[in-house]
């Protein structure tokens, strides 16, 4: 399935403070049980029906995720 | 970098990048703060409004001590360290001599409202046009958690363990409330990061204080309601609930004072 | 007012001559805060830069005028600011910032009889804290010390030089007569000491470089003693900025060494012990800091004695003691909390050592 959104999650950023967690309107990100090179516990997206709404990078205080949402020009695909 | 998603074809086209986490103002750089901080909040939402504004050329910020002490590590404008509490004076300085600049300050709650009111009050009595971003999280983080000026009452700290008595130490200042009455204030506003639409907000507001600084009519001034999970002792999702249960009735959010006010 | 020669020549005060001579050397901003006996600096300029160029501000303290000044110094600005003795310890904090960060700015002190609120009357009783640092941390200022109105004025220009060419705070130290007395005063003309905004200032982050940033934290020790051996490597540079005057010390058996008023009033005596015989000789430092403390040990290979003279308990007498490293006796003659000596009094302590 071809996913309109998406985010990218930049593994040695993130703390796994969780605040993007309770901040996606889907619950589609969570706490993973990866860690990166400080042992942080990182967060995934763990979703399909990303809207690329922001919310989580908004309230990302590591500047850890960047968000890409298909642009509207370029016709889109059936879901 | 690992990436922890499939690419689509669409994610390469210009447009697709619709949160950039580190636009230019932004160097990309690990943070110190603790996990979950708002200062990180803060200092990226600051500088995507100066990067979406196109002034970062024009922008000089002080930054304060405390734990943003390092905010020049990931500002990307030029920047002047302050001493406690001094950085209103800073800024004076550096505004009286490059009046053509935009100048701000980013000062925590023990900086600005405890050892650093004189200069806060008065560079904001004299209607000084830089502007004033206050970082309220209600404790001093780099010390350790002690009691800040801002401290609620009953909260503990490491200097208030059975809670702060206001019989004893006083009342939360609040010194936004107080700012606002200063005829020398142009933009007052109080605001919090702790939601997306929080953050939402507070850019808005962000954006309208560095654009009214422009009309050189008075000082602007911020405060963000912020949290400090390792002082409070908390997670950082229960410190967003703190936030909403704790701080917000005592220091609520909205514009204290407009020009059009 | 012109003498015919196309000197500007005045009858000033010295606190309105040294006012008057940083907004001739193309100071941009004043930021002060009134103390007696300086406060006519701070009336003088919010007189006249309106009326000329520049920037002044009456602050609100001590404190936020030379946070100003560190802001303003660190955007390239030519700064000074002037205060006397508690609102210099009051600026001590900044100071040391300034020192710190590595930014030229110039200020004056306007030495008054202490400690605590003490007494308006002059005093050289702040030695210690101009020369040694005086704030918090490994570090000097230049001290350069007049002993006259006119010489307010030249240091004026020598200050705003010295504290570029060595991106440090430099202190004027003179007293309260000094800012109290008129003299006649040659001023010098504006515009003669160019200066140009410096490429690490805040001025706004540009494409074509990385962001400058002004600060005194290094939180890494091994980076912190870098910045300290730096700083020291500048403070023994400076030795080249040593200045002195002295008289009649080639015949001098022994030799008054005083600086600012006292030299002046040391000179005095000493010509009254000539008259009576006595061979004196008078050696006065310009500077404070870096302090000659060669030429004094030089003078102690043919000196048989020295009287240090100043306006406080005993401070310099201590660089003298240094410089004559155990040669010779070094005595001192001092008066205290705003009291200033008379010729007869010091020309009695020579009159000690002659016998």
């Amino acid at each position: 399935m071809a996913r309109k959104a998406t985010v990218l999650i930049d593994k040695e950023l993130c703390k796994g403070c969780e605040l993007c967690v309770i901040a996606c309107p889907l619950e589609g990100l969570v706490l993973s049980d990866d860690l990166n090179l400080k042992g942080y516990r990182i967060v995934r997206l763990d979703t399909d029906k990303c809207t690329g709404c922001v919310n989580c990078a908004l309230v990302c205080p590591d500047s850890a995720i960047s968000v890409f949402r298909e642009p509207k020009a370029a016709k889109p695909e059936a879901t | 970098m690992e990436r922890t998603f499939i690419e689509e074809d669409w994610m390469s086209k210009p447009d697709a990048l619709v949160y950039d986490n580190h636009p230019e103002t932004l160097i990309d750089r690990p943070l110190h703060y603790c996990p979950g901080c708002h200062h990180g909040v803060a200092h990226k939402e600051i500088m995507h409004v100066v990067e979406e504004l196109g002034i970062q050329s024009e922008v000089i910020g002080v930054a304060p001590v405390g734990c943003s002490v390092f905010a020049y590590h990931y500002m990307n404008v030029d920047m002047q360290e302050a001493a406690h509490g001094r950085a209103c004076a800073v800024a004076t300085g550096i505004k009286r001599v490059r009046p053509d600049k935009t100048v701000f300050t980013y000062q925590g709650d023990g900086d600005l409202a405890a050892i650093g009111t004189a200069e806060t009050l008065h560079a904001v009595n004299r209607g000084e046009n830089i502007l004033i971003i206050f970082i309220n999280n209600a404790i001093y983080g780099m010390t350790g958690g002690q009691m800040a000026p801002t401290t609620l009452e009953g909260m503990q700290t490491s200097t208030t363990p059975y809670g702060r008595n206001i019989k004893d130490i006083g009342y939360p200042l609040k010194m936004t409330d107080l700012v606002a009455h200063l005829p020398g204030a142009y933009y007052v506003t109080r605001q919090s990061v702790h939601t997306p639409n929080a953050v939402r907000k507070f850019k808005k507001a962000l954006k309208k204080a560095f654009e009214y600084l422009k009309d050189e009519r008075g000082t602007c001034f911020v405060e963000i309601v912020s949290n400090c999970p390792s002082g409070w002792k908390m997670t950082p999702v229960e410190s967003v609930s703190y936030i909403e249960e704790k701080m917000l009735p005592e220091f609520p959010v909205g514009d204290l004072k407009t020009p059009e006010k | 007012m012109s003498e015919g020669n196309g000197k500007d020549v005045r009858l000033m005060k010295g606190n309105e001559a040294f006012a008057e001579a940083a907004i001739r050397a193309g100071m941009d901003a004043y930021f002060g805060y009134p103390i007696t006996p300086q406060s006519e600096a701070l009336e003088y300029l919010t007189r006249e830069i309106p009326k000329r160029q520049g920037v002044v501000v009456q602050a609100e303290s001590e404190v936020a005028a030379i946070n100003m000044i560190y802001g303003a110094a660190g955007a390239g600005a030519r700064v000074m600011t002037s205060s006397s003795s508690p609102g210099v310890s009051l600026m001590q904090e900044g100071i040391s910032y300034i020192a710190s960060a590595e930014l030229p700015c110039l200020l004056v002190n306007i030495n008054r009889g202490g400690p605590g609120l003490g007494t308006i009357q002059p005093s050289q009783g702040d030695y210690f804290q101009s020369t040694r640092g005086g704030g918090h941390g490994d570090y000097r200022t230049p001290v350069l010390a007049p002993a006259t109105v006119q010489e307010m004025v030249d240091f004026v220009f020598e200050g705003f030089r010295i504290a570029e060419e060595y991106r440090t705070p430099t202190l004027i130290l003179a007293d309260g007569a000094l800012g109290q007395m008129m003299e006649r005063v040659e001023l010098p003309p504006e515009g003669s000491l160019p200066h140009e905004i410096p490429s690490w200032a805040t001025t706004g982050k540009t494409p074509d470089r990385e962001s400058n940033v002004i600060t005194s934290l290094f939180i890494e020790p091994e980076k912190m003693e870098k910045v300290n051996e730096k700083l020291q490597e500048k403070y023994r540079s400076m030795e080249k900025e040593i200045t002195f005057e002295a008289e009649n010390v080639e015949d001098a058996d022994i030799v008054v060494v005083a600086y600012g008023l006292s030299s002046r009033i040391s000179q005095k005596a000493m010509h009254m012990a000539r008259e009576k015989g006595i061979r004196v000789g008078s050696f006065r430092p310009k500077t404070l800091y870096p302090f000659p403390y060669e030429a004094l040990g030089k003078l102690a290979e043919t000196a048989k004695s020295f009287l240090v003279v100043e306006m406080n308990a005993g401070q310099m007498v201590e660089d003298v003691k240094l410089a004559v490293n155990g040669k010779r006796p070094v005595g001192f003659k001092g008066r205290m909390g705003g009291m200033i000596p008379d010729p007869d009094e010091i020309l009695a302590a020579i009159e000690n050592i002659d016998n």
